[in-house]
């Protein structure tokens, strides 16, 4: 039974294989479909190849447009979810305040929340505060959807720290500032970044809260949710397949730098 | 140079610190003086590392003032302070290498060409191949040592030393200590340590101060803790003690004669650490090494004026260098004795009728209000 002998000793392989094929097989079809050439307004069948959309990214009205401001709301409100986040995790575990434990759960809260309703919350909240929807309006709601997620993120590592450290640099001349930027925060640096990153992805391809308190103002995911009523343009793959490229370098550059100081070191 | 510069005494002046309802240093009093190492030993909870981060800054004293030399630092945040502590577990920084561990000091204080030094530091703690290596990648022992060089490459007035070796097994220990002690004679800066073990603050310092409940209780040369212990805590929790509960008698020149079980003990005066009048009650200890064990059929070979005691044996441990017997006497019914193993009398096996006897000037008295168990749990510890 050769057969049978070969799957049992690969069996662990195959599974991986077949797990990552199930994962990554949507992104393959975004990017094969970036190169397609469709007849008509949908891009949902293949029909020949073609550089077109990538030679010419922003060829599609109000576009690019909405992706600039995707990507705006995206880094502010990674920097205001990561700074608040930041602060209020090392709060929980460096403080003994009262209220702390309640403070812990209301923090985590907001993630239960169905996001649908939240939105529609949202947006009572904001009409009669008499705000005006738009940019604004779409980053406070981000800033407040991606904080317990950053908070989380950064907790955990806060928690592994050693508070000696601290005291270590201190003892040894630096001032409070000093030892927040020379100890504390490279020490806690992973689990920010983490948080960021979580931040920014969250924030950039959120819809539903965004549709709900956008306004007149168009995100990238309202373009393409809008533009998928009336045709898809292949453009909308390019910019799909361009992050997806942009992230997967990010991750190889870091394992390449990572590599770098561990044999450098050893 | 160390008879006129007083610059790394450190001066203690009541100083306490409270927490709440709980006090875990009393008003307490200390003078350090420059070049020394002192040792402060005591059990865990003994407020020993209170003190020791009051003196780092670590930690604000409710009461009381901390002077290095003619300094007054109570009010100066650490980093302000010309001190440096090798903390426990070492702190040291894990995203900086053991060269940027080594070099914190000197950076934060705005010195720029920090190489040379930091290399012969290395050299000093024989750690000149790992600079490049990161803190985790090293044992237990090397770390310990980039631990001291950080904290000794800044010169500080003060080095203060936070159980550095309690996360080393024991043969490390051992070798550690010595290394400590020659880096101390070397840099001939004053040293606080703070250890729970007896036999590590014995080896290493100068003058050791024995911590229980927050105070001091004693406070001497190791020697002389040892050998003229002034309260039980300190009798037991360094080394072993044998402590007999005895009646005055009366006193006859320079000794005083006890009543214990019968017979009659002599205790010089000026080793009593309590009054002893007529009638009144003293503790009388013995160190184990310091009593000869003579089987009772040899008795009258024994010289006249030592303290004797009559027993059973009801326990003997060979330890090869020495026998430990545990002896049951009427004052005391696990009285320990270490004989070394020069002459083995075959006759010395439990259940054995025994004399025990020492020279008197070896007996130290206590203050029998005390209680006669203190520290030996914690000794254990």
């Amino acid at each position: 039974m050769p057969v049978v002998n070969w799957l049992k000793k690969n069996l662990v392989v195959i599974a991986g294989l077949v797990t990552l094929a199930f994962l990554l097989l949507p992104n393959v079809v975004v990017t094969v479909f970036s190169f397609n050439k469709p007849k008509g307004r949908f891009n949902y069948e293949w029909q020949e190849f073609s550089t077109d959309a990538w030679k010419d990214p922003c060829g599609v009205a109000d576009m690019c447009g909405s992706l600039s401001l995707s990507l705006q709301i995206a880094l502010w409100a990674t920097v205001g979810a990561t700074v608040l986040g930041t602060m209020i995790a090392f709060a929980l575990v460096r403080y003994r305040f009262r209220a702390r434990g309640v403070v812990n759960s209301l923090i985590f809260l907001p993630m239960a929340m169905p996001e649908v309703v939240m939105a529609a919350s949202l947006l009572t909240l904001f009409l009669n505060l008499g705000a005006q929807l738009g940019f604004w309006t779409i980053l406070i709601a981000h800033i407040m959807f991606c904080l317990s997620f950053v908070v989380v993120a950064v907790k955990a590592r806060v928690m592994s720290m050693d508070p000696r450290l601290e005291e270590a640099a201190r003892d040894l001349y630096a001032g409070p500032v000093q030892t927040f930027v020379r100890v504390t925060l490279p020490i806690a640096a992973p689990g920010i970044a983490a948080g960021a990153l979580l931040a920014f992805a969250l924030s950039f391809d959120d819809f539903i809260i965004t549709n709900f308190n956008a306004g007149s103002t168009v995100t990238f995911p309202m373009f393409v949710w809008g533009s998928a009523q009336r045709g898809t343009p292949v453009q909308i793959n390019v910019v799909g397949t361009a992050m997806f490229l942009i992230a997967v370098v990010l991750v190889l550059a870091s394992m390449a730098i990572g590599n770098r100081r561990g044999k450098r070191k050893a | 140079m160390k008879t006129t510069d007083n610059s790394g005494d450190v001066r203690l002046s009541g100083i306490s610190k409270t927490y709440g309802s709980f006090t875990a240093v009393h008003p307490l009093d200390l003078t350090v003086p420059q070049g020394s190492f002192f040792a402060l030993l005591g059990a865990s909870g003994c407020g020993k590392t209170t003190t020791l981060r009051m003196i780092a800054g670590l930690e604000e004293p409710t009461s009381g003032t901390v002077h290095l030399g003619d300094q007054d630092v109570t009010a100066l945040p650490p980093y302000k302070r010309p001190v440096n502590t090798v903390f426990q577990s070492y702190a040291l920084f894990p995203h900086l290498d053991i060269f940027e561990n080594v070099a914190f000091g000197l950076r934060r204080r705005g010195i720029k060409s920090v190489k040379k030094q930091v290399e012969e530091m290395l050299e000093l703690v024989q750690l000149g191949e790992q600079a490049r290596k990161k803190p985790h990648q090293l044992s237990g022992g090397q770390q310990q040592r980039v631990a001291v060089a950080r904290a000794l490459i800044n010169h500080p007035k003060v080095l203060l030393l936070d159980e550095p070796l309690g996360a080393l097994d024991l043969k490390l220990r051992r070798q550690m200590q010595l290394e400590l002690k020659r880096i101390q004679t070397e840099v001939g800066i004053t040293f606080v340590h703070v250890t729970h073990d007896q036999e590590e603050a014995m080896t290493m310092a100068d003058t050791v101060a024995v911590m229980n409940a927050g105070r001091v209780e004693q406070l001497g040369s190791p020697a002389d803790l040892y050998e003229n212990p002034q309260t039980t805590f300190v009798a037991n929790f360094l080394g072993t003690s044998n402590l007999i509960e005895t009646e005055v008698d009366t006193k006859s020149g320079d000794d005083i004669v006890l009543k214990a079980g019968g017979g009659k003990l002599l205790l010089p005066s000026e080793r009593c650490a309590a009054p002893a009048t007529a009638g009144g009650r003293v503790l009388i200890g013995v160190r184990p090494e310091k009593i000869s064990i003579t089987h009772a059929d040899d008795a009258g070979t024994i010289t006249e004026g030592r303290n004797r005691i009559t027993g059973k044996i009801a326990d003997a441990s060979f330890i090869g260098v020495s026998t430990q017997y545990v002896i049951d006497t009427p004052v005391c019914d696990e009285f320990a004795v270490y004989a070394q193993n020069v002459e083995r009398d075959g006759r010395l096996v439990p259940g054995a009728d025994v004399v025990l006897h020492w020279n008197p000037a070896h007996t130290f008295g206590l203050d029998a209000a005390q209680d006669i168990d203190a520290g030996i749990e914690e000794e254990a510890v």
